[in-house]
């Protein structure tokens, strides 16, 4: 038994850490917004092209790092915790992974950041879809790969997805491999939910800083138990939720049998945990975190945007089965 | 990263798997908290000293096995999933031991661990007074100075003392001080509850059970070797055992994990309404969650990284779990709720673990100034 971050681990997120403080601060996330500057996020993406982020799940014969999902979920969180405006979780979670396991030849362009693929979510929506050279669509059986439609880019809660839908899937067959999609299915789960464990960790720290400096009745809010408790249970959240993310990595890593469900679990108490600490962080900032000039909102909008997309009821669905649970027939 | 068993700790779960099927009683034990229940499972608790269970991660000359945290772990899920009777050896094991281990003299050591470990000696803790709970650095219990006798006399009064009616000994704190503020002044205790000028009072919890105890002490004589830690140090040595109390080795994930398997098990016998389907998930998932952070934590420990006031995230979690756990069974059972079992008994049980070990409005507190850095009220 050993459930501790590696060496290497925490080498590779610190890394990733440090670029994204730099090249990923929170004006670059707001270049991402309708009104931005959208040149401002290439600095971005080729950074992390350089170093190798999209190839990080791809084997080393295939011109990756050669990680797996254990490695991944590190930097997943911080991918989360920048609130990168861009298809990087998506890319190196599961666009080069799938590409490089079904032998396609587009994944050189992929790992060098020159083609840029987004990934398909719910209702055929498409985070990123205004920004990428092509969309990975994954249905129950098959994994295409198709044109973005860019136009019109859909008013979303977070401005920075530049959100759009396909009306045209079919596109070109990439894998119809069962193993390989459903594999690839699950990996864009624990993305998704790594990431809210890095947003919640993201609203957290904003908020401990805030409470800790605004004054009022002449102490810091900080110093209020309503504020502490708030915040305390907010990191519970987090931290509860943290390890199961990490553990379904590694279960998908293992290709252990209980992986859907070790997914699920991941899916749902980081879903949840990160809406209920992007409450408390709005609450406890007042009027302020009510503003889309201060930081709080990107990471809080991000927060509703990939949890609206995770289902928690077919997770929930999905444990219960795992489970044996009999509903009685309505 | 592994999350599984090494070859060492399969076998290890396999020993403890196998004498457990072998010895844990058929019908449960009487509650350990009346006073029959509680003899009956002071002899459970001499059968698994006899076999080396008592104390697994206890170095072998106290009666252990010298086995690792991971090992630990493996034996309390295999002791809870093999539905084995309730530690009334707790507060010796669990919180006192660890603590003496730190701060306890060669001598005492010797002395005291391997009768804890024989549940030779049973122990109670002596913090909450009728004026001092949340605010422990409050309490007015006292010990003078018996320099002729070489020794201290205690004098006051200890209360919400769980199983004090039945124990033999008594570790908590008293002033040493009088002119001292608060927290400073402060020492631990050792007391044998047979020393004259004790009176133990037992009384019913909230279940009706005799385990709770109001402790009198008049003028009670101990010797000097009955101080545990220096004498005015007895707030950081207490600490140390609320610490254990409040983490790891109270509640260790397994009593979770096989209550969450018991509800499974419950609802798997019904039929669902789609909202008592997803309670049931909803709590299967928290206790596996449980287990996954305190694998995160015995990783981190392992590392060098002492929990320190995180701890107090375990408390806030496994208590809220476990009366979920309850809850959501209650609400299977429907009508027969009510009745006298072990999903309302332990939903009585369950209550009672957002207060003791200090409330979780305390927990808050301490996760968001001591982990949290939030300024001091
Ligand atoms: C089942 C059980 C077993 C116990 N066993 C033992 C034992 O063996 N030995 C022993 O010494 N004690 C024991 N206790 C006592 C326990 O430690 C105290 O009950 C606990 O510390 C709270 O103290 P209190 O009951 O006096 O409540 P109080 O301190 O009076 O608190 C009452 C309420 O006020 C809140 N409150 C108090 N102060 C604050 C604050 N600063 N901020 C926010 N809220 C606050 C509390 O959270 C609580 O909700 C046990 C209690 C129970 C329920």
């Amino acid at each position: 038994m050993d459930f501790a971050l590696t060496e290497d681990q925490v080498a590779l997120r610190d890394t990733v850490r440090e670029l994204l403080a730099a090249q990923c601060p929170p004006d670059v996330v707001r270049a991402a917004w309708p009104a931005g500057e959208p040149a401002a996020l290439d600095g971005l993406w080729d950074a992390l092209a350089t170093m190798g982020v999209f190839g990080a799940a791809v084997p080393e014969e295939a011109g990756g790092l050669g990680l797996d999902e254990t490695d991944l979920v590190p930097l997943l969180e911080e991918f989360g915790y920048a609130a990168v405006p861009l298809p990087v979780a998506e890319t190196a979670t599961v666009v080069a992974p799938l590409l490089a396991a079904a032998g396609d030849q587009r994944l050189p362009a992929v790992l060098s950041g020159a083609t840029r693929v987004a990934l398909a979510g719910a209702d055929r929506l498409v985070p990123y879809g205004a920004r990428a050279d092509l969309v990975l669509v994954l249905t129950d059986t098959q994994a295409r790969l198709v044109a973005p439609e860019p136009e019109p880019v859909l008013p979303t809660v977070d401005g920075s997805r530049a959100l759009t839908r396909l009306s045209d899937a079919t596109g070109e067959l990439v894998t119809d491999d069962p193993e390989l999609v459903s594999s690839a299915r699950h990996r864009a789960e624990l993305a998704t939910s790594a990431q809210l464990v890095g947003l919640g960790r993201r609203m957290l720290d904003l908020t401990v800083e805030y409470v800790g400096q605004r004054r009022q009745f002449g102490v810091p809010i900080g110093s209020f138990q309503a504020v502490k408790h708030h915040l305390a249970d907010a990191l519970l959240r987090i931290e509860i939720a943290a390890p199961a993310v990490h553990a379904a990595g590694w279960a998908l890593a293992r290709r252990r049998p209980s992986r859907a469900t070790d997914v699920s679990m991941a899916v749902v108490l980081a879903s949840e945990a990160a809406q209920d600490v992007a409450r408390a962080a709005i609450q406890c900032h007042g009027a302020i975190g009510y503003t889309v000039e201060y930081d709080l909102h990107l990471y809080a909008k991000r927060t509703w945007a990939l949890a609206a997309g995770c289902d928690v009821d077919a997770h929930l669905d999905r444990l219960a089965g795992a489970l044996d649970l009999k509903e009685e027939p309505a | 990263m592994e999350l599984t068993d090494t070859p060492t700790e399969a076998a290890f779960r396999a020993e403890a798997r196998e004498w457990l099927r072998a010895s844990v009683p058929a019908t449960p034990l009487p509650s350990g908290d009346t006073r029959e229940g509680f003899a009956r499972h002071v002899e459970w608790e001499k059968q698994l000293f006899a076999a080396r269970w008592a104390a697994v991660s206890w170095p072998a000359r106290y009666g252990g096995r010298d086995a690792s945290l991971w090992e630990w772990l493996i034996f309390e899920e295999e002791y809870y999933a093999a539905g084995a009777p309730q530690r009334v050896t707790q507060n010796g094991i669990f919180l006192l031991a660890p603590t003496l281990f730190d701060f306890g003299t060669p001598a005492q050591q010797d002395l005291l661990l391997p009768r804890i470990a024989a549940a030779e000696d049973l122990w109670c803790q002596g913090w909450s007074e009728p004026e001092a709970g949340s605010d422990l650095a409050g309490i007015t219990s006292r010990a003078v100075r018996d320099e002729a006798a070489g020794g201290w006399r205690l004098t006051g009064q200890k209360t919400w003392t769980t199983r004090g009616a039945f124990c033999t000994h008594l570790f908590g704190l008293f002033r040493t001080d009088p002119a001292a503020q608060r927290h400073r002044g402060l020492t631990y205790f050792l007391v044998p509850l047979d020393t004259p000028g004790v009176t133990v009072r037992g009384f019913g919890r909230l279940d009706g059970d005799e385990g709770f105890a109001e402790v009198f002490l008049n003028d009670v004589f101990v010797s000097d070797s009955a101080v545990l830690g220096g004498v005015n140090e007895g707030w950081r040595v207490a600490m140390a055992t609320t610490g254990s109390e409040r983490g790891l080795t109270l509640r260790s994930p397994g009593r979770f994990l096989s209550a969450a398997d018991r509800l499974v098990e419950l609802a798997r016998s019904r039929r669902l309404s789609p909202r008592s389907r997803d309670r049931v998930v909803r709590s299967w998932i928290n206790a596996q969650a449980y287990q996954l952070f305190t694998l995160r934590q015995v990783s981190e420990l392992l590392a060098g990284r002492q929990p320190g006031a995180r701890s107090s995230l375990n408390k806030l979690f496994w208590s809220e779990l476990d009366i979920d756990l309850h809850a959501t069974a209650l609400d299977l059972l429907g009508p027969a709720a009510e009745l006298d079992g072990p999903w309302s008994r332990g939903f009585l049980f369950a209550l009672s673990g957002p207060i003791y070990a200090g409330t979780n409005e305390i927990q808050r507190n301490i996760v968001a100034e001591r982990v949290l850095g939030l300024p001091r009220a």
